[in-house]
């Protein structure tokens, strides 16, 4: 049943939702607008002018092989995030859902990283793997292992993936426990009466019955990982060596604010806001059939 | 098909004390209910058996065989939940056929035994259905079907019924028992209600708080109570309890009367004052205040003259009628 406040007239509602439509109106409408707006132009070297090219942004970005590489380079990244975040998270949540005592303090100590602000998170894991003053570096050292991410592409991806997702798991573990402490205990009861094995249970009832809480941690993670992760890649990578890392919207700031190509950046930020609209439809659309399975 | 036997079994969460130490002997196919108010360890008992929970001390035995160590799908059971416990995302078909499919039984095999069950249970038109399409009666035998299926020895049963509406409750009492009759298994079945116990046990336990206090067939139960608890807790409305000084005698402890062995009468024992009746249809309560304050109810048949309220009347009983304890509250 639907508890609805009914109100009589119009401009009582209206002035409670003002604050939400002028903050939406100044932050979003109003620089995507500008967005879609300068996409469609390119302006001289100076600023001083600026001259139509309709979608012209657009078909160059489509043919521009760099632009291409960014958006495999996205999916890797966003993939690798995603999967160690969640993986990671739904380990430790199946093992503290185990626990009986002592799980408010696990959950306490988990839910700390979430409190880092991803900027510095990246300085953190930065300091540790530094390739002249890191600790893990030097560790890797004693191992026989050369660590150098300024200069390897792959060892540049998995520090910005770790630092990334390192953040996220205190959240996942949140959903994935809440998730998982939802599920009636006589149920696995009954399984394990059936006669099935902790990993068949897994499999068989808990996983399903978890699925609605993995499909939107897979959506939340995912947008995270596409647009969130700035601050990460440009503590500690800057979207290097060879643009390894950079990632879509690390691209935007590239080629906007470094490059100075404000009509492909701004072509750019249309495409992530397409991009972000699709994720979010498949979002809600998913929220509204979540209560059932 | 197996006899079960719990031999001084002790169960504490921590430092408390659930379970103070239970000896029950079930016989093969025999239908034992366990009965007690809320919280006396009754669904502990039964998840020990179950290997649900871990026993602290003492011993369960399945067949004959120690079982204390074995794993819940090793001790050859069936359970039924009180909340049924069903696979919320499995349709009512599989719900019944998890347990077969994990056993590896050939796939004729299980259509064949799932469509047995679901005759046996009028399960047939729903078994595409997931549970939460089902009423809470259907619910209830798609439990019932799920525990069926795998031909257990044992079947644990956990306040099934508690979820139904009255009607159903006593239309689903009347199933249970024919199909423990017809399937030859042993049961152990748990309830608060003691007119569930009455009707269903071969042989019932009567627990308070962590102890069975007796344990006997249901009339025999109900005919020779051994302790004040049993004596007010089985029967309906509950015995009488009078001190012996209310009825000019000698000694402590109290002497139990249930009211169905009272009736109206001038020259009985017992002097009170009507507080109210309550005419039931077939039979009427009448409550009273005994001069100590003691509340009494004779149970009568509803041929008989209702007293006003206030009236100031006399019960009597047949001697055979008193049951006796002593302090302690244990029969002597
Ligand atoms: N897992 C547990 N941890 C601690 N105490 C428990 C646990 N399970 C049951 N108890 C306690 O054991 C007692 C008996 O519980 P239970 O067997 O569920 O009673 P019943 O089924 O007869 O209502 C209760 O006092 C309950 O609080
Ligand atoms: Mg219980």
């Amino acid at each position: 049943m639907e508890k609805r406040v009914t109100f009589k007239g119009i401009w009582l509602p209206l002035l409670l939702v003002l604050p939400q439509i002028v903050i939406t109106a100044v932050f979003f409408f109003y620089p995507a607008g500008q967005a879609i707006w300068q996409s469609l132009f390119i302006p001289d070297p100076f600023g001083l002018s600026m001259q139509w090219v309709g979608l012209g942004n657009f078909e160059y970005l489509l043919g521009d092989r760099y632009y291409r590489a960014s958006f495999v380079t996205t999916a890797i990244f966003s993939i690798l995030v995603t999967v160690v975040s969640m993986g990671v998270a739904l380990y430790l949540a199946v093992l503290a859902d185990r626990l009986i005592k002592g799980s408010g303090t696990y959950r306490t100590l988990l839910i700390w990283p979430y409190a880092v602000a991803p900027a510095v998170a990246g300085v953190l894991w930065l300091f540790m793997f530094n390739t002249r003053v890191g600790v893990v570096t030097w560790y890797l050292g004693q191992l026989g292992y050369d660590w150098n991410h300024v200069l390897n592409e792959g060892e540049a991806m998995g520090l910005v993936v770790v630092a990334s997702a390192w953040g996220r798991i205190s959240y996942n573990f949140l959903f994935f426990l809440a998730g998982l402490q939802a599920i009636p205990r006589s149920v696995i009861e009954a399984a394990a009466i059936d006669g099935a094995h902790f990993w068949t249970r897994f499999r068989t009832i808990v996983w399903p019955l978890l699925s609605p809480t993995t499909f939107f941690l897979l959506v939340v993670n995912i947008i995270y990982a596409f647009f969130e992760t700035f601050g990460v890649i440009h503590t500690i990578t800057s979207g290097g060596p060879q643009q390894a890392t950079t990632i879509l919207v690390y691209k935007v700031y590239a080629d906007g604010f470094v490059g100075q190509d404000l009509g492909s950046s701004a072509a750019q930020s249309v495409i992530l806001l397409f991009v972000v609209s699709i994720l979010t439809v498949i979002q809600f659309k998913y929220i509204e059939r979540r209560v059932h399975y | 098909m197996a006899t079960v036997s719990l031999q001084d079994i002790r169960k504490s969460f921590g430092k408390t004390d659930v379970i103070h130490g239970v000896d029950i002997d079930i016989a093969d196919g025999e239908f034992i209910v366990i009965v007690g108010p809320s919280g006396c360890g009754k669904s502990t008992l039964l998840r020990m058996v179950a290997g649900l929970e871990t026993v602290t001390s003492g011993e369960v035995r399945i067949g004959d065989r120690r079982v204390n160590e074995a794993e819940p799908m090793a001790r050859d059971i069936a359970m039924v939940f009180q909340n049924y416990a069903l696979y919320p995302h499995m349709s009512v078909f599989d719900n019944m056929a998890y347990g077969l499919k994990i056993a590896k039984t050939p796939k004729s095999e299980i259509e064949a035994r799932v469509a047995q069950a679901a005759k046996m249970l009028q399960l047939e038109p729903y078994l595409q259905r997931k549970p939460r399409e089902l009423s809470g009666g259907q619910r209830q035998r798609v439990a019932m079907g799920r525990a069926i299926v795998r031909k257990p020895a044992v079947f644990l049963f956990d306040e099934p019924l508690s979820n139904l509406d009255a009607k159903l409750r006593v239309q689903m009492r009347l199933e249970i028992k024919a199909l423990q009759r017809e399937l030859g298994v042993t049961a152990l079945y748990v309830t608060h209600d003691q007119v569930e116990a009455m009707t269903l046990a071969d042989r019932m336990v009567v627990m308070n708080g962590g102890v069975a206090d007796q344990v006997g067939a249901p009339l025999e139960v109900y005919g020779n109570p051994q302790t004040t608890f049993v004596a007010g807790f089985i029967g309906s409305p509950p015995t009488n309890f009078l001190s012996p000084a209310l009825l000019g005698q000698q000694g402590d402890g109290q002497i139990g009367i249930r009211p169905e062995h009272m009736a109206i009468d001038p020259e009985g024992a017992l002097q009170g004052t009507v507080a109210y009746a309550e005419a039931l249809g077939a039979e009427t309560l009448v409550h009273l205040r005994a001069a100590d304050g003691t509340q009494v109810t004779v149970r009568q048949d509803a041929a008989h003259a209702i007293p006003a309220e206030g009236s100031a009347i006399r019960v009597g009983w047949q001697d055979g009628a008193m049951m006796r304890f002593d302090a302690a509250g244990r029969r002597v």
